[in-house]
């Protein structure tokens, strides 16, 4: 195989934090917590994990929005993780980001025309009349008439803003674009016609995508493969199918199991877990997921389980000191 | 049948009319809204956003925003008496007591200055018992029963020092505290992470077995309405679409927006990377519904007769819809 477009190796973000009397003593917030993964051209790795686990963070991280505290990150071979913002400069055109919601990322004294004509100017890219022609063209892909143009993002409904976000990421063709979220907030009816359209896209332009989100359906319909965060770190990575067909991790199955399918005649056998998501600040010791896993043993709470690859030679990753087949 | 014996139905809606004093005018969010809910039963109201949802709920709790939120016509029957018309201070005894109330956003319910017990026992103080001992000892039971571990230390604690999780759990137990007949919950686990949802919802279930009370929830997930609900009312741009059994509406959705919502959300069973349905066109404001049927201009079987309000028909004694061409429609082909 050839070189992955970017490689995520055992990348680490901690935040620090003051606390106690007087602010005073130091801690850190392991938000994420040494992570390793490839991201192969024209694929989509799904991003998967409870609120805080880290996704976004991880998500900032890999377009540079942040500076890793260490590890790396590898695009085309070159190491970006702590390059300055001018050297960072000529990456940015090739790695973007959209977010949940579009209107914070758009300015909202801007028309539709400027905003997207921005990322052209930044670059120094054509002459005006050039930059009007690839806005109509940018319009057009997104499926939204050139009349935009001349409005401000409020006088979009959600869906359309969030093609408007869409446009703008992809304005000069970057490879790989991180999706924080990107239907989260739409209603079920535009949902679906805005992953048409971010499929359509990859499809035509060979784009890579780190997909986060908090909806399994909606991650394994747009996923190569998909990993599972908990609290910082992935407990399990695999293929879209067989993370589904066959989820190791006991996080995994209580995560597939909670999900409430749209279909009465398949009420969910629930595995409920007990308890609360923990901090961050105060991980527990070993195992992350210890402290609600209904297997944890003496092993689990002293060591720290490596995401380890599982016999079947799929690809399938699995960071528990107990690899049981389920099926 | 239980399901058409009368004296079952704790609360029944009819023609609900529910309208909003605004800038651009007296907008309608809420356009003759009937159903009926019953005992130990738990009805769902799914749309999407700005369908009237929430304003139905509040309209039932007579909690509008004032003085915008009026409502102008149909009746709220509960206990043998019309909630539409009641005076507020007879309201607010319902409110909490005969009626429970569960929302969105926990932090909302809570206030966050006082703690966990205090806010328990006013309500105990309120509906049950004039003693503060007694008081706070229901409170303890009742955050124990709704899973709250050291139930006799979180008492004393405010709402911020309790997970999102917790402090609906804490919601729950308020609604709860005085065996309500019926309980409206407005999307309770929405801010919620899938994990601790399924606690939530597995807890509302456990409840209400052993209780017995109605639920109305609100949702806007087609999931939790078929793990949760026995019935379910579909509403599009203030009016109901459909309504009628889960089964029934699953299996054979008779309103083409229904069937539109069913077969564009992607499944764990949908072929990855395929195209999905979509519904054309995006959620219409209030103030530009269409006259007639309010899907019209996203309908791929409108006609001319689409022009003027559908009446609503029985497809069969319990499923009802609103569509003109509802006998029309191709069979629905669900999903694998
Ligand atoms: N700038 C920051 N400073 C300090 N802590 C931060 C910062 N950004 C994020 N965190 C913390 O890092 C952890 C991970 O946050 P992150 O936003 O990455 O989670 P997430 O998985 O995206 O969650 P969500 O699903 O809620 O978006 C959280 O505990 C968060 O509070
Ligand atoms: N105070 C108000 N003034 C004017 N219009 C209002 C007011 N409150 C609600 N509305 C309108 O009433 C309609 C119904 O709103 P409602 O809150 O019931 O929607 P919903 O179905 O609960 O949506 P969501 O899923 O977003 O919660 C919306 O179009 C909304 O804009
Ligand atoms: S390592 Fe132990 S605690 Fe962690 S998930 Fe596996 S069984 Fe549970
Ligand atoms: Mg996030
Ligand atoms: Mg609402």
């Amino acid at each position: 195989m050839s070189q992955p477009l970017i490689q995520v190796e055992n990348l680490a973000m901690h935040f620090p934090v003051k606390e106690g009397l007087f602010q005073r003593s130091r801690r850190f917030c392991r938000a994420v917590d040494g992570v390793s993964f490839t991201v192969g051209a024209g694929e989509t790795i799904g991003l998967v994990g409870e609120s805080g686990c880290g996704k976004s963070t991880l998500g900032k991280c890999i377009v540079r929005l942040l500076r890793p505290t260490s590890g790396r990150i590898l695009f085309d071979g070159e190491d970006l993780s702590q390059l300055s913002a001018r050297k960072m400069k000529p990456y940015r055109r090739h790695l973007q980001m959209i977010f949940q919601d579009p209107v914070e990322s758009l300015n909202a004294r801007h028309t539709v025309g400027e905003i997207l004509a921005e990322p052209f100017a930044i670059h120094d890219i054509g002459d005006p009349a050039h930059r009007r022609e690839k806005v109509r063209g940018l319009l057009d892909k997104v499926g939204l008439p050139s009349s935009a143009a001349d409005r401000y993002p409020f006088e979009f409904s959600g869906g359309q803003r969030q093609r408007i976000g869409i446009a703008r990421a992809i304005a000069l063709e970057p490879r790989a674009i991180v999706c924080d979220e990107p239907v989260s907030a739409l209603d079920v009816s535009i949902q679906s016609q805005v992953l048409n359209l971010m499929l359509d896209l990859q499809r035509e332009m060979g784009l890579s995508y780190l997909f986060i989100a908090h909806n399994l359906a909606v991650v394994k319909h747009v996923s190569d493969r998909i990993a599972i965060m908990y609290l910082g770190h992935i407990v399990e990575f695999a293929d879209a199918e067989n993370l589904y067909r066959d989820p190791r991790h006991p996080y995994t199955r209580a995560l597939i199991s909670a999900i409430p399918e749209p279909d009465p005649r398949r009420r969910s056998e629930r595995i409920v877990l007990k308890g609360d998501v923990p901090s961050p600040i105060h991980p527990p010791s070993g195992c992350p997921f210890h402290t609600r896993c209904p297997y944890a043993t003496d092993h689990c709470r002293q060591e720290v389980p490596r995401l380890r690859p599982t016999p079947d030679t799929t690809g399938h990753e699995v960071a528990c000191h107990y690899d049981r087949p389920w099926n | 049948m239980p399901a058409t014996d009368p004296n079952d139905i704790v609360i029944d809606v009819r023609d609900l009319v529910t309208t909003f004093d605004t800038d651009a005018g007296v907008l309608t969010a809420v356009d003759g809204v009937s159903f009926a809910v019953r005992r130990g039963r738990t009805l769902g109201i799914v749309g999407e956003s700005g369908c009237g949802k929430s304003v139905t709920a509040l309209s039932i709790m007579r909690l509008l925003p004032q003085p915008m939120g009026k409502i102008r016509g149909g009746e709220v029957l509960f206990d043998g008496r019309n909630l539409a018309t009641l005076p507020p201070e007879e309201m607010r005894r319902i409110r909490g007591g005969r009626i429970g109330m569960i929302f969105q956003e926990p932090m909302t319910a809570l206030n966050p200055v006082q703690t966990i017990g205090r806010q328990l026992s006013e309500i105990f103080l309120l509906h049950i018992t004039s003693d503060r001992k007694q008081a706070l000892e229901m409170s303890i039971d009742m955050l124990r029963k709704v899973g709250i571990p050291s139930p006799e230390i979180r008492v004393g604690e405010y709402p911020h020092q309790l997970s999102g999780g917790m402090r609906q759990r804490v919601v729950i137990a308020m609604a709860l505290a005085c065996k309500p007949a019926v309980v409206i919950a407005d999307e309770p686990t929405t801010a919620l992470d899938v994990t601790i949802q399924a606690q939530i919802l597995e807890l509302m279930h456990a409840l209400q077995e052993e209780m017995g009370m109605a639920i109305i929830l609100i949702t806007h997930d087609l999931g939790v309405i078929a793990d949760m609900c026995d019935d379910v009312v579909v509403m599009y741009g203030g009016r109901i679409a459909e309504a009628g059994p889960v089964d029934d509406i699953f299996a054979a959705p008779a309103h083409p927006y229904t069937r539109g919502l069913l077969s564009s959300i992607p499944r764990l069973t949908t072929p990855r990377k395929s195209r999905l349905n979509v519904i054309d066109g995006m959620v219409p404001s209030l103030a530009e519904l269409p006259v007639g049927c309010r899907f019209q201009n996203r309908c791929p079987f409108r006609i001319d007769a689409c022009a003027r309000q559908p009446p609503r028909e029985n497809v069969s004694p319990q499923h009802t819809v609103a569509c003109h061409r509802w006998r029309d429609l191709p069979p629905f082909v669900s999903a694998p």
